[in-house]
């Protein structure tokens, strides 16, 4: 059974003017039709106001469908009473760091979800310090988040995620605000949880290169599914992305630029390492 | 010179036991008309020495000069200072909060004490500038799109007719298509209007691209101080400091190495594009 799954998905926002009618419909997400293997690495790419958030906001129901269905772990997230078992399923990191820390240290900030779970004491603990572990953060256990940096407290607001045991963690842009360093950290520490905790990860950024490793890329547009398949099979869609208001890892670019000039290079390169080899090769 | 900054330190909570040094003996000199990339890790110093340009954080020692005049000397107007000098804040699109897009960007102008009419004829000329259409002036900033909300909050920086454009961050969390906006105008800005801009960013890509000259922060101090080619020739000492150089730069060594002729300062896709055909036909021939 696939740990996500959505069938017709639609949202609708809608906007009430002063009398409480309504006065606007916006149709974020239609017709989505979606199905997530557990323990896959899934990335989704689309401009601003494509209904990426939209989306992955119904995944842990803080949204929920105005059409359709969409099923975690076998769960209806519209159940109104199943909505705490959903949650703690379908974790979600936001962008910035600063807005989803609130303990005043760090160990207690990743305490307080399993403690809202109503998780025993002595357990709480432990999954804490496994979950400050999965992260790299155990050595900034006794620390005041303010001090972190801002991969630091990224990291740590994901093992506040990990300390539910989820099975499924999305990621809205987890890495919009942070420097070169920052960013590597937080995608190290997501790889590590879908590889060795086998946690179905679905990353939602803006960053081509983050997206190279992932098991499968979805692209929306205007609120539906317009692209999907593996890394190769999306960049090498070099003009198609372009269309969409996206773009390609530098190195599959210049491969793309390459080839326009003749070089009989591949279409599917993606990393830097198969550019500089296909080049070699070129006789 | 247009900003210079002589031995400026800056020390937050100054003899408390928080004291923490962030910027620490700084010299620097900005000419009118240049456009630099400001790069650094989270923490060293980048956002404490643009608040120090337009006089939001008075240094701890040191001076600082704005057309040659101490900007904390007895009698500088710093309200004036800031007109000139703009600083658009990460996420810069928070800030907005008028009723309607028009409204936004005349309110800098309408501090300045000018009339009604002239901030309505700055507030057009600017966001002519960044790009918004007329027909969404009368419209709420909060019905804009990403992009537009954050070209309308500079905007309203812009109305202010500053000389110096800094901006942190300016590109954060927008599309690859509307990162490419964001930046193509800002270039346009001080190819057409002289405007000096001092651009934030974690991107090295876009430093490559777009910056003449790069300086790089750590620990509170300036590390290098070149045009982007030169910084990033040091790229294995930049990545000791939480940094790293544009892929492209990566790609040109490890080619170099392999025995391809190549330009290893290459920095952008289309450098690089030209210096690999040209080794290739080179190698042929």
């Amino acid at each position: 059974m696939p740990i996500i799954r959505a069938e017709h998905l639609g949202f609708d926002y809608v906007k009430f003017n002063d009398d409480n009618e309504t006065e606007e419909r916006v149709n974020a997400v239609k017709n989505v039709d979606l199905s997530v293997e557990r323990g896959s690495f899934i990335a989704i790419l689309g401009h601003n106001g494509s209904g990426k958030s939209t989306l992955a906001k119904q995944i842990n129901a803080l949204l929920i469908p105005t059409e359709g269905t969409m099923w975690v772990d076998g769960i209806n997230t519209s159940e109104e009473q199943e909505l705490w078992k959903v949650r703690q399923k379908a974790g979600m990191v936001f962008q910035n760091p600063d807005n989803q820390i609130i303990g005043t240290v760090v160990d207690e900030d990743v305490a307080f979800g399993p403690e809202n779970l109503g998780i025993e004491t002595e357990d709480i603990w432990l999954r804490v310090e496994d979950a400050l572990k999965s992260v790299g953060m155990l050595g900034f256990r006794d620390r005041s988040p303010n001090r972190l940096s801002g991969g630091q407290k990224q990291r740590v607001a994901i093992a506040g995620v990990v300390a539910m045991h989820p099975d499924c963690i999305v990621l809205d842009e987890p890495t919009a605000m942070l420097d070169p360093n920052g960013r590597r950290e937080v995608l190290e520490a997501v790889k590590e949880l879908n590889r060795r905790e086998h946690v179905t990860v679905i990353l939602i950024t803006h960053y081509m290169e983050e997206v190279v490793f992932a098991d499968h890329v979805i692209v929306m547009d205007k609120g539906s599914i317009i692209l999907q398949g593996t890394p190769r099979e999306i960049f090498s869609q070099v003009e198609t992305l372009k269309k969409y208001r996206l773009s390609v890892p530098q190195a599959t670019e210049l491969a793309y630029e390459l080839r326009q000039s003749g070089c009989g290079l591949p279409e599917d390169i993606l990393t830097s390492e198969e550019l500089v080899e296909a080049l070699c090769r070129l006789n | 010179m247009q900003i210079e900054l002589k031995d400026l330190s800056y020390t937050y909570g100054l003899h408390t036991v928080y004291e923490v040094p962030a910027l620490k003996g700084i010299n620097l000199k900005i000419r009118a008309g240049e456009f630099i990339g400001l790069a650094g890790h989270t923490g060293s110093g980048k956002s404490t020495l643009i608040q120090h340009m337009n006089g939001l954080i008075r240094p701890t020692s040191g001076q600082v000069f704005y057309e040659g005049k101490d900007i904390w000397e007895e009698g500088y107007d710093l309200r004036e200072l800031r007109t000139h000098v703009g600083l658009v804040f990460q996420y810069p699109e928070n800030q907005l909060f008028e009723t309607t897009v028009l409204k936004d960007v005349m309110f800098g102008p309408g501090n300045q004490g000018l009339s009604e009419e002239e901030c309505r004829k700055r507030a057009d000329y600017a966001l002519k500038l960044v790009g918004i259409p007329e027909d969404l002036y009368e419209t709420s900033p909060f019905d804009l799109s990403g992009g537009q909300k954050r070209r309308a909050a500079i905007a309203g920086v812009l109305a202010m007719n500053v000389e110096v454009l800094i901006l942190d961050e300016p590109t954060a969390g927008l599309d690859p298509a509307g990162r490419e906006e964001i930046l193509t105008l800002i270039r346009h800005l001080r190819d057409q209007q002289g405007i000096t801009i001092i651009l934030v960013s974690h991107s090295m890509e876009d430093v490559a691209a777009y910056a003449q000259r790069m300086i790089v922060f750590h620990e509170g101090e300036i590390a290098f101080d070149g045009t982007p080619k030169m910084v990033f020739s040091h790229f294995r000492e930049l990545e000791k400091i939480g940094l790293a150089a544009p892929e492209i730069t990566y790609i040109m060594h490890e080619l170099k190495e392999r025995g391809l002729d190549v330009d290893v300062s290459a920095i952008t896709v289309p450098e690089a594009k030209r210096s690999i055909l040209m080794a290739l036909a080179q190698k042929n021939s």
